[in-house]
């Protein structure tokens, strides 16, 4: 290895500026992949939805019709209200995620196999879960009705009714959502430094105002996260309400991402362009999030 | 009576076996057959084509791919432009135009100027798009009233045959404790079986392809009566609740359990009745009732069909296929009722002598003299079809939103026009 | 410590605390528990409309049996193997090398590809289906597991770069210099140096990406048809097709195709939560 060094000069051109181009060359197959898979195809989409096509026959130039016809379509617009309710309510999980990691926070015999099982739900696929969930709401034999009954309550057809399927599709996604955002805050709490806390109580700080003042701003990072993946996984909701109701009751269910795939892809879909129109919008809504999650990052990293 | 005519057909398969195997001599290498029949009695006819034609052909490679029905659907459109079978399974009438326009399916009208194809005109205009004819029938099925014969029994009912009748029967039915109709509306495709029976019961066959090509709007009055008609049903609680939870397999058990005493349905309803443990004394059949006096009474009997995708590789051996499934004998054999327990197309080929095959075959026959509609879903363009269906389930639970209903699909039908 | 540790509580509230724990898992459980046992529910209390009764006796190895022998089930699950492993080689492989790059190096355009392998990490899925499934289908991918592979590994790239760049960044760099100093190859140092250090943030990635790939639906079924390449996700619906209204073999299909990353999870717990909490805590 030593003379390797003394030997430097004979190496030509690359061993010179081997601090430029060994990193490129690392970044090479990354950003071939990712070029053709993720940037490639973003662009190819914007493209797209300004063409009529059915994805069999030739596509035809439209201009901006499809987005056009977006502003009059009540799917869309349902679509639309939606995703706010997701996006809205989807945030229900990170207090419902610091609160059972406030529960689970304690060291006694058996802790780990209750803080495995509570993060359980994470683990399993959206379709399992969907599948789980429609067999809780089902109005036949349905967990949920058996309870309500037991309890002296009426009947309720949760992904019958369009005023309350949806709402029974993103308890189902909370599930999993609320475990994730659970696992974040134990490490978070573990990390919490114990002298301020200390210190706190003997300010005579206890229960919500030690939580709200010293505990919380310590949890900052894992909140970021918790927000972060939350928000993606609320715009990405597709698998649930595919399985679960299919975007039905008469279409109350659906969000942009499954109103895109139906558009374009599904039985009777055959609207590509229009599905990409879709598609675009939900790009720049998530790109606010976006920006949002790289302005914070970039602060983050400017702070090193 | 039933092992004789199975005597008959196995000497028949067994003819055309020798002559068969003379007449296609020389047909080898690989034929890829792609196929929806992924429930087991169709799959096991399909599997049972597939080995009886391979026996006929011995020096031909045939691969079999079922792929569950539901996912077919979708992914038909990727695998005729991607990976073509030499044969594929599909649908009559409109569901067919979006492939055939892009041109992915073979013109096989060919095959139809064989003398052979006389037997099967009467699906030929279901299987003609521009002119020519895109593929062949294998099967079709009727439509109509499953019922419980004992329940009508019980509370003293007869088969109705207008629709003063069936409201009729249908309040004592209520007044039973029970519902009229068992339905589910989850997939959709079964209020569309509503709409088209009330639709050409109250306006006529004529009137409703006329609906189907996009001729007439969605807010014209011919469609609200064909709606007021339904929406009786629908006020005197005929249909059982919640039923756009369930799919049509999850509403049968309420039939079963004599919760509802009708299902209107197409005949591949029957095994799943059967298997829930319904005997033929308990199960009958009727057609649909006549609503408006003096419409001809037509029927739904969907056309389930074999294509050539213009992808294909083997295509000489893709036609003789497609032959050898609308051949007599073949039709009659894998339509009995230990089979799938349908029609067949073919006029030479005979019906197993099935209760509610020989009902079918008799009401398709004599009693459906306004015409013979694929389905809803078959005879409306694609996107119409989906709207429409969408606003069926809505109006079945919510009916006072028909205004705004048929607005909806009033808009679409101006869109898809343009 | 917060909330104040037990032991320094009352006597009642650690009784309390002891006992809502149980009944507080089988809350949160409940739908997961009920599946489970519809899943070892014989057939017949089915028919006889009753669900909610103790299983009349235990039918789970014929349920299950049949899960294995009767479906094509196997099929789908060793198709979800066969996808996952090697989009887990591929993404963590590609990682390391982009995480490497910009986790070691200073250039210019540095944080900017980073921020785009972040924001590709973000972006919504439907937004790239069309045109990746154009791609798939001209190259002949189409209903293939290489297809699905691929696709896979590009996006879960994205993610991965960030996790192993943030890991790289965290590693001594005196070590790098060091070796630079002693005229080990750039190559060496990734190989030699680097490498063995990642090997914590390789393990926590692999269960983490074996677990996001294993439960994908979405591409799956943009991509894939029938079970020669469907994945367990997808091939789930045509199971269910297939046993229409048999729900003790509806649940029984649903808890094989959740198990293997529910082991995976049991079995790499450290490694799992240490991947999914990564930045999370400074």
């Amino acid at each position: 290895m030593a003379d390797t060094s003394a030997n430097a000069r004979h190496y030509g051109w690359f061993h010179r500026n081997r601090q430029t181009v060994t990193p490129w060359l690392f970044l090479l197959p990354g950003i071939l992949f990712f070029s053709t898979y993720v940037v490639y195809p973003i662009i190819e989409s914007i493209s797209l939805s300004f063409y009529k096509w059915d994805g069999l026959g030739e596509a035809t130039y439209v201009g901006t019709e499809n987005y056009e016809k977006l502003v009059n379509d009540r799917a869309f617009t349902v679509s639309l209200i939606n995703n706010v309710k997701w996006l809205l309510l989807y945030l229900l999980a990170i207090p419902a995620g610091l609160f059972i990691a406030l529960f689970l926070n304690q060291t006694v015999r058996g802790i780990r196999i209750y803080k495995s099982l509570f993060f359980f739900p994470f683990v399993i696929s959206q379709v399992v879960v969907g599948l789980v969930f429609t067999w809780f709401y089902d109005p036949k034999f349905g967990l949920l009705n058996g309870i309500l009954g037991a309890v002296g309550l009426g009947q309720i057809n949760v992904l019958g009714d369009p005023a309350l399927a949806t709402y029974g599709i993103i308890a189902a996604g909370l599930w999993p959502q609320t475990a994730y955002c659970m696992i974040l805050y134990l490490t978070g709490l573990n990390a919490v430094d114990p002298e301020q806390i200390e210190a706190a109580r003997l300010d005579g700080a206890k229960g919500r105002r030690m939580l709200w003042y010293i505990i919380v701003p310590q949890l900052k990072p894992a909140t970021f996260i918790a927000f972060v993946v939350t928000i993606i996984g609320a715009l990405r909701s597709f698998d649930l309400i595919s399985i679960m109701t299919n975007g039905g009751p008469f279409g109350s269910t659906r969000v942009l991402s499954f109103y895109m795939f139906e558009k374009a892809l599904s039985e009777y879909g055959f609207r590509m362009g229009y599905g990409a129109a879709i598609a675009v919008v939900l790009f720049v809504i998530m790109l606010f999030f976006i920006a949002y999650f790289l302005w914070s990052m970039y602060q983050d990293e400017k702070g090193r | 009576m039933r092992s004789m005519k199975k005597l008959m057909l196995a000497g028949m398969a067994a003819t055309t076996m020798l002559s068969g195997a003379a007449f296609a001599e020389g047909l080898s290498g690989e034929l890829r057959i792609f196929s929806d029949m992924s429930n087991p009695a169709p799959r096991a006819v399909m599997e049972g084509m597939v080995e009886r034609f391979g026996a006929m052909h011995p020096d031909l490679d045939i691969e079999l791919t079922v792929i569950d029905r539901e996912a077919y659907k979708t992914q038909i459109r990727n695998f005729l432009t991607a990976d073509a079978p030499d044969v594929a399974n599909w649908y009559a009438a409109n569901r067919m135009g979006p492939y055939v326009n892009a041109g992915l399916f073979e013109d096989v009208s060919d095959l139809w100027a064989e003398p052979d194809f006389a037997n099967l005109a009467s699906t030929k205009g279901a299987m003609t798009i521009d002119g020519k004819q895109w593929g062949v029938p294998y099967t079709y099925y009727q439509w109509g009233i499953y019922y419980r014969q004992d329940i009508f029994e019980e509370l003293g009912l007869t088969v109705p045959t207008t629709f003063d009748e069936e409201l009729a029967n249908c309040e004592k039915i209520v007044a039973s404790g029970r519902a009229c109709y068992t339905i589910g509306s989850k997939f959709l495709w079964t209020a569309g079986g509503w709409f088209d029976y009330m639709n050409m019961r109250t306006n006529g066959y004529d009137f409703h392809m006329a609906l189907a090509r996009g001729e007439v709007e969605w807010t014209d009055d011919r469609v609200r009566a064909t709606f007021a008609n339904w929406r009786k049903l629908i006020d005197m609680g005929g249909f059982i609740e919640d039923h756009q939870t369930y799919s049509w397999q999850e509403a049968l058990p309420f039939m079963i359990n004599g919760e509802a005493t009708a299902y209107l349905m197409g005949n591949f309803s029957v095994p799943h009745f059967r298997d829930g443990g319904l005997s033929d004394d308990q199960l009958g059949f009727y057609q649909f009732p006549a609503i408006t006096e003096g419409v001809a009474m037509a029927e739904d009997a969907p056309t389930d069909t074999f294509h050539i995708p213009s992808n294909a590789k083997n295509k000489e051996a893709a036609r003789e296929f497609l032959r050898f499934v609308v051949s007599a004998e073949n039709q009659t054999m894998i339509n009995a009722g230990d089979a799938l327990g349908q029609l067949p197309v073919n006029a030479a080929s005979s019906v197993d002598d099935d209760k509610f095959l020989e009902a079918g075959f008799a009401m398709l026959s004599n009693d459906s003299p306004g015409g013979v509609a694929q389905f809803f879903d078959r005879d409306f363009s694609a996107e119409m079809a989906s709207a429409g269906m969408e606003g069926l389930q809505e109006f079945m639970v919510y009916p006072d939103n028909l205004d705004d209903i048929l607005e909806r699909l009033e808009a679409v039908r101006q869109d898809i026009a343009q | 410590m917060f909330p104040t540790p037990l032991e320094r509580t009352s006597r009642t509230w650690q009784i309390g605390y002891q006992s809502l724990l149980p009944v507080a898992v089988i809350a949160w459980l409940l739908p997961l528990l009920a599946v489970a046992m519809f899943s070892i529910k014989p057939s017949s209390d089915f028919t006889g409309g009753d669900y909610w009764s103790w299983p009349s006796r235990f039918a789970g190895f014929e349920n299950y049996g049949r899960v294995f022998m009767d479906s094509p089930m196997p099929r789908y699950i060793l198709n979800s193997f066969m996808i996952t492993i090697p989009t887990v080689i591929g993404a963590v492989a590609l990682s390391c090398m982009t995480g490497f790059a910009l986790g070691i190096y200073k250039f210019r355009l540095n944080l900017f590809v980073f921020f785009l392998f972040i924001a590709g990490n973000f972006v919504p899925f439907q937004i790239l289906m069309i045109p990746v499934r154009d791609l798939t289908i001209n190259a002949g991918l189409y209903n293939t597991k290489l297809g699905l592979v691929l696709f896979h590994i590009a996006f879960q790239t994205g993610f991965c770069t960030l996790f192993m760049r943030n890991f790289i960044r965290a590693l001594p760099f005196e070590l790098i210099e060091a070796a630079r100093v002693e005229g080990i190859t750039e190559f060496q140092i990734f190989w030699h140096i680097v490498l063995p250090l990642m090997k914590p943030a390789i393990a926590a990635l692999s269960v983490l990406v074996f677990t996001f790939i294993w439960n994908d639906y979405f591409w799956a079924v943009v991509l894939t048809q029938g079970p020669q390449a469907q994945p367990v996700t997808a091939g789930i619906t045509s199971f269910n097709a297939q046993f229409g209204v048999a729900y003790h073999m509806l649940s029984a299909g649903s808890i094989v195709a959740a198990l293997p990353p529910v082991l995976m999870f049991f079995l790499m717990q450290r490694h799992f939560i240490a991947g999914l909490t990564l930045g999370a805590v400074k």
